[in-house]
């Protein structure tokens, strides 16, 4: 410990932090921060009296009293409460011990603003532009697959995962790449852990982004195969987008709000008019387009996409998913508290033991947890959190609010997909996500299929699949799979319930569609252009050449081949005959989850160069349970004789049974079926071993660099300068009464010599 | 009277709001950030919003930004 207890934090690790005497004072001195915080004046304790209290009944009434329904008020409560909690004092127990931020050093966005990718920003404005880059369709999707082991599980999960591993990881990523500049998480583990640890944990986070696109690509596919209407809706976002980039470009340069206008009304025209252009014959026949095909549509997109302009397609398609993401999600959470639909899903189903669930397979320990994994804990963030948001941070003790509290609220769009999903009808749940194999398509196997389960309460019949069809204005729902079209279920049914009624349901469900297949689109796009950039990188250390982006030839090739990779996986699953999603679904949430082990593993290493191994608990509680949930997920993967579990276990049985001279098993009705799910688990089972090495080779070198941190009692860093700051605002959302007061002084400066803007 | 200066500083609130989010306001921050660096100086002029805008976006052909999941 180089940090005795009177010495007020930061104060030993920058001596020559000495302000400009002319300027008003840059921080507020750790004993006002101090004061504020423990003024507890009556009031305030009557206030976190009240959160303790209600998150205390809330959580009472989900995993207590479970009558035979369960208000979903009661996890808007618990969340909301936990989180509030959570933020007040863990996220501050962080800052104070670990982190200890300094005001009164410059962020990068002030010792490097150059006015374009180094600029101070607003906390407020940067938290929602922050927010808008961590959430996509992940929060949305793996709470409805996990929603099979009940309620109670993927709640807990999602909040207290949130609260001790996820929203961490983000804050401490951000805060040590503000400290570095803004370097990126690969250039980070370079730094700390050296060449082998570096190298694994930049093909790891290569490897596992082809994962992840791939499979929000299937997820897309899955959504709008054999769906006229969504096909021709969402085809429309690239017209739109289109237009939306030239207008941009030629017409009325950085008007972005009201292009966005425009686009969202195009958009909302395309939903519309796809449900009549659907209602025709030729629109129904000529927009029915099947999974395979469909898929290849999407990998030609996504090749041409990321080689297109940014500005054509990209930027503008960004700001409209950035625009429709706000928005939803809080028009989602306003109906959810309005409707306060009553959920009748047991509080634990029987699959969460018996590992045998329809939609995805396995045991609640591991496999819930890497089912859920955005929401709770998503190693993607650190991705974002390490480059962009750190060059924009104007304080150093925002990173608090943005970086944890930015994490809050993606977990708070979990908690509502979650609510969406378990507000639906448990038989039409499962119809929807068994895979085509389990109801061979159709209404009357669906039916068959569910209600052999054997759940108690659920009786589904051939109408409620039909007329629920009906009301979404699809042709079936029964095995749409992918958590897409069950969310958007979920969403339309509520919605109706605010707005428009059954008839406006089929609007809402497109609605819903449309807003998932804008944020993986723009996932899918963005991901293959920074892979492309990884894989130039590293192929330049062997081939120069490649390491110039801007020769043509070489970005075609590296799109090509990031193209290539992630659409074969796409095309395994498209065509799997066991179902895709629920072999692949857990294969995407352990890659993520391993990179959030990389990036912690990462971070316990900066923490131990930093000398502060009182406090490397906060770190190590989060990364241990990443690494032994997706290490144990790993090798059941790969280990466990049970087929539905183990890929190889399900290799050998399909390849024992083609020696066998069968022409069909399990759920493969042909011979080429039986060797394509030979195939396909082979891909997938050297993938977990892939990913599994890289990952213990990242924390194997992550230990080694704590230890030997802890054996020298070094106090080396790798942080840039610190170089005193001259500009003051405040930390968190809304200001303290010490911070108005400092930012009264700032105030009375003349408005030249402000630099940036207070509203 | 009040009530109506007030939903006039919300719209306002929220309309600078919304173009911080969406980035509307990276040309106003460059030139201040450009005025505060070589001040009226002739010799450095800014960048007009045409050329600023287009320089901006042309950046990302190059230096991609991460989308999440």
């Amino acid at each position: 410990m180089g940090h005795p207890s009177s010495v007020p934090p930061g104060a030993t690790d920058n001596p020559d932090l000495s302000q400009d005497p002319a300027l008003p004072p840059v921080a507020l001195t750790p004993e006002v921060h101090e004061a504020e915080e423990r003024n507890w004046t009556p009031v305030k304790i009557a206030v976190w009296l009240a959160i303790a209290l209600l998150g205390g009944l809330s959580w009472v009434m989900l995993a207590v009293v479970r009558g035979e329904t369960v208000n979903a008020i009661w996890f808007v409560f618990a969340a909301i409460c936990t989180y509030l909690i959570g933020y007040r004092f863990y996220s501050n127990y962080i800052q104070k011990h670990l982190l200890r931020p300094d005001d009164r050093r410059a962020t990068p966005a002030e010792y490097k603003a150059d006015g374009k990718d180094y600029a101070s920003t607003d906390r407020r404005v940067l938290f929602g532009h922050h927010f808008a880059a961590i959430a996509g369709a992940g929060p949305l999707v793996g709470p409805v697959l996990a929603a099979q082991m009940g309620y109670l599980p993927g709640t807990i999960w999602i909040i207290v995962g949130v609260v001790l591993a996820g929203a961490v990881q983000d804050y401490l990523v951000l805060f040590f790449s503000m400290r570095r500049g803004g370097r990126s998480l690969g250039q980070m583990a370079r730094d700390e852990l050296g060449r082998v640890g570096g190298t694994a944990a930049l093909i790891a986070t290569l490897t596992i982004m082809v994962i992840i696109v791939a499979i929000l690509a299937l997820v897309v596919v899955n959504a709008l195969a054999e769906s006229p209407w969504g096909v021709f809706s969402v085809s429309m976002t690239i017209p739109i987008a289109l237009f939306m980039g030239c207008y941009l470009r030629f017409l009325r340069p950085g008007k972005v709000t009201e292009v966005s206008i425009i686009g969202f009304v195009l958009l909302i025209a395309a939903i519309i008019g796809g449900g009549a252009i659907a209602g025709t014959e030729w629109g129904a026949a000529f927009f029915h387009v099947e999974k395979v095909p469909l898929a290849i549509g999407i990998i030609v997109y996504g090749f041409i996409a990321a080689i297109l302009p940014v500005w054509l397609l990209l930027a503008p398609r960004d700001y409209l998913s950035t625009f429709m993401k706000i928005g939803t999600i809080g028009m989602l959470a306003a109906a959810i508290v309005i409707v306060r639909p009553e959920i009748t899903v047991p509080a634990v189903t029987e699959f969460a033991s018996s590992g045998t669930g329809p939609v995805v397979s396995g045991t609640l320990f591991p496999f819930l947890f890497v089912t859920i994994a955005c929401g709770a804990l998503s190693g993607f963030h650190a991705l974002i959190a390490s480059g962009t948001t750190p060059k924009l941070i104007e304080k150093e003790r925002q990173s608090r609010f943005i970086g944890y509290g930015g994490m809050l609220m993606e977990s708070f769009v979990a908690i509502m997909a979650l609510v969406a999903a378990l507000s639906i009808d448990q038989g039409i749940y499962y119809a929807m996500n068994a895979s085509p194999a389990l109801t061979g398509g159709t209404v009357q196997g669906a039916v068959a299929f569910v209600n052999g389960l054997g759940l108690t309460g659920v009786n589904l019949t051939p109408e409620m699949l039909t007329e629920t069809a009906r009301n979404v204005g699809e042709e079936s729902i029964v095995s749409r799979t992918g958590g897409a079209p069950t969310l958007s279920v979920g969403l339309a049914n509520i919605m109706q319930q605010v707005a428009g009624g059954t008839g406006m349901m089929a609007f809402w469900y497109h609605f819903a569609i449309m807003f998932e297949a804008l944020f993986i689109l723009t996932a899918v796009d963005a991901g293959t252009r920074v892979a492309r950039f990884m894989l130039q990188d590293t192929l330049g250390n062997i081939i120069p050449k490649f390491k110039d982006t801007g020769w043509r030839t070489g970005a075609w090739i590296c799109t090509g081949i990031m193209v290539a990779a992630w659409g074969a996986v796409l095309v395994m699953g498209v065509t799997d005959p066991l179902g895709g999603i629920n072999t692949l679904f857990p294969l995407f949430g352990i890659a993520n989850q391993l990179l959030a082990a990389i990036a912690l593993a990462v971070c316990m290493a900066i923490v131990a160069k930093r000398g502060l191994f009182k406090y490397i608990w906060i770190v190590a509680l989060p990364l241990g349970f990443a690494a032994v949930v997706t290490i144990t997920a790993s090798f059941l993967k790969i280990f466990s004789s049970v087929p539905g579990v183990g890929y190889f276990a399900q290799n050998a049985a399909f390849s024992q049974a083609l020696a066998d001279g069968e022409t069909s098993f399990g759920t493969a009705t042909s011979v080429a079926a039986m060797e394509a799910v030979v195939r396909n688990t082979m891909v997938q089972g050297i993938l977990s071993i892939v990913f599994v090495t890289l990952a213990l080779i990242v924390i194997f070198t992550a230990l080694q660099a704590t230890w030997t941190a802890w054996k020298n009692r070094s106090n080396a860093t790798s942080e840039d300068p610190a170089v005193p700051s001259r500009v003051f605002a405040p930390s968190g959302l809304i200001a303290t009464p010490a911070e108005k007061a400092n930012q009264a002084e700032w105030d009375k400066r003349p408005a030249a010599t402000r630099k940036v803007r207070q509203h | 009277m009040g009530a109506l200066l007030a939903v006039r500083s919300a719209a306002a609130g929220l309309a600078w709001y919304v173009k911080g989010v969406l980035g509307e306001d990276a040309y106003e921050k460059y030139c201040d950030h450009h005025a505060a660096v070589h001040g009226t100086d002739a010799a450095v002029p800014a960048m007009t919003a045409r050329e600023f805008w287009r320089e901006r976006v042309d950046r990302q052909d190059t230096n991609p930004q991460g989308r999440c999941c």
